[in-house]
């Protein structure tokens, strides 16, 4: 598939920018990727948005590469509204510790988002303002899409309301 | 004019009982805990096509503590099971409950961590309702049953 030429001077662009730093670059099922060094992913971050005008971070998601040498992804959706472009970058970190930078200095949206990518697989974002759960109770135990979790949870790990009324 | 006129002079006999649930089953309020799609039947079935203000049941309370029957529609997550047992206990006596369709009942296909897999264990669930979700008659049909529930019961005289 072509890309659009605008996508292809902002990638040209990108790997001038950060020599060595751009790990991948692929297309799949019509879309495109990019994966970076994870160290540098605020600085790539910031670039993409100030000067490629990728203002628009529509979603960040993690993905659990079970039993690969990186075990864990995060993916950033970026999108351009003045280009009309989408771009997935990418970063890969270790199972021992998941830890990145958190991007919210770049985009405000990445608070929550990071939050979930926290919440599912325990991937934890350096300087991030709000570092906690977003969906599970805040002292719940694991991390649910992770792909040793068992699909139907830790029995007895969530509480369930007491069936007897407090006055009573 | 009235009845009594046609009826003439006479007396009718029955219980106190009786004449309470049949008052009971006939005002069964509903409180709607909507929390998906479900809800969207519940709705069709307070409005005019399937009119359940036959049965004495049009008046949706949103407040807990003017209701009787509590419809469950739709899934229920962990976190959400916390503020309808805390709703539950707020409606007073006597009251019922209703799992609508499959998700409330069993956790239907949201087999996963976080959805409570049926309502029935936190709630003490007096008819449940298949389908996903379920057609207005057939919430009707579950109200019915629950009527038929209130008129069975004790609820003056002690049942010893």
């Amino acid at each position: 598939m072509d890309l659009t030429s605008t996508l292809k001077s902002s990638i040209d662009k990108l790997n001038e920018q950060f020599p060595g730093k751009i790990a991948d670059i692929y297309q799949s099922s019509g879309d495109t990727f990019v994966r970076v060094d994870a160290d540098t992913i605020v600085d790539i971050s910031r670039y993409l948005k100030e000067e490629l005008r990728f203002v628009y971070l529509s979603d960040v998601f993690g993905t659990d590469r079970y039993q690969s040498d990186d075990r864990f992804e995060v993916v950033y959706n970026l999108i351009s509204l003045r280009d009309r472009d989408r771009l997935f970058v990418k970063v890969w970190l270790n199972e021992e510790s998941p830890e990145v930078d958190s991007v919210t200095s770049v985009w405000k949206a990445a608070n929550w988002f990071e939050r979930e990518v926290y919440d599912m697989f325990g991937i934890r974002f350096r300087n991030h303002p709000d570092h906690r759960r977003i969906y599970m109770p805040e002292d719940y135990s694991y991390y649910p899409l992770r792909k040793e979790f068992p699909l139907l949870g830790i029995p007895g790990s969530i509480e369930l309301p007491s069936t007897t009324p407090e006055s009573e | 004019m009235g009845l009594e006129s046609a009826l003439g002079e006479g007396y009718f006999t029955s219980r106190v009982d009786t004449l309470v649930n049949w008052a009971r089953s006939n005002a069964a309020w509903p409180m709607p805990m909507g929390l998906a799609c479900c809800a969207i039947e519940m709705m069709a079935f307070a409005g005019p096509r399937y009119d359940v203000s036959r049965f004495g049941s049009e008046v949706f309370r949103f407040s807990p503590r003017q209701s009787d029957v509590m419809i469950v529609a739709g899934w229920c997550s962990y976190k959400m099971s916390h503020a309808i047992r805390r709703i539950w206990d707020q409606m007073p006596d006597p009251k019922w409950c209703i799992a609508m369709g499959a998700c409330a009942s069993t956790g239907g296909m949201h087999r996963c961590y976080g959805v409570v897999q049926g309502v029935d264990n936190f709630l003490p669930v007096d008819a449940y309702i298949s389908g996903c979700p379920p057609r207005p008659d057939a919430v009707i049909h579950a109200l019915m049953k629950i009527q038929e529930k209130i008129r069975t019961e004790h609820s003056v005289t002690l049942d010893t």
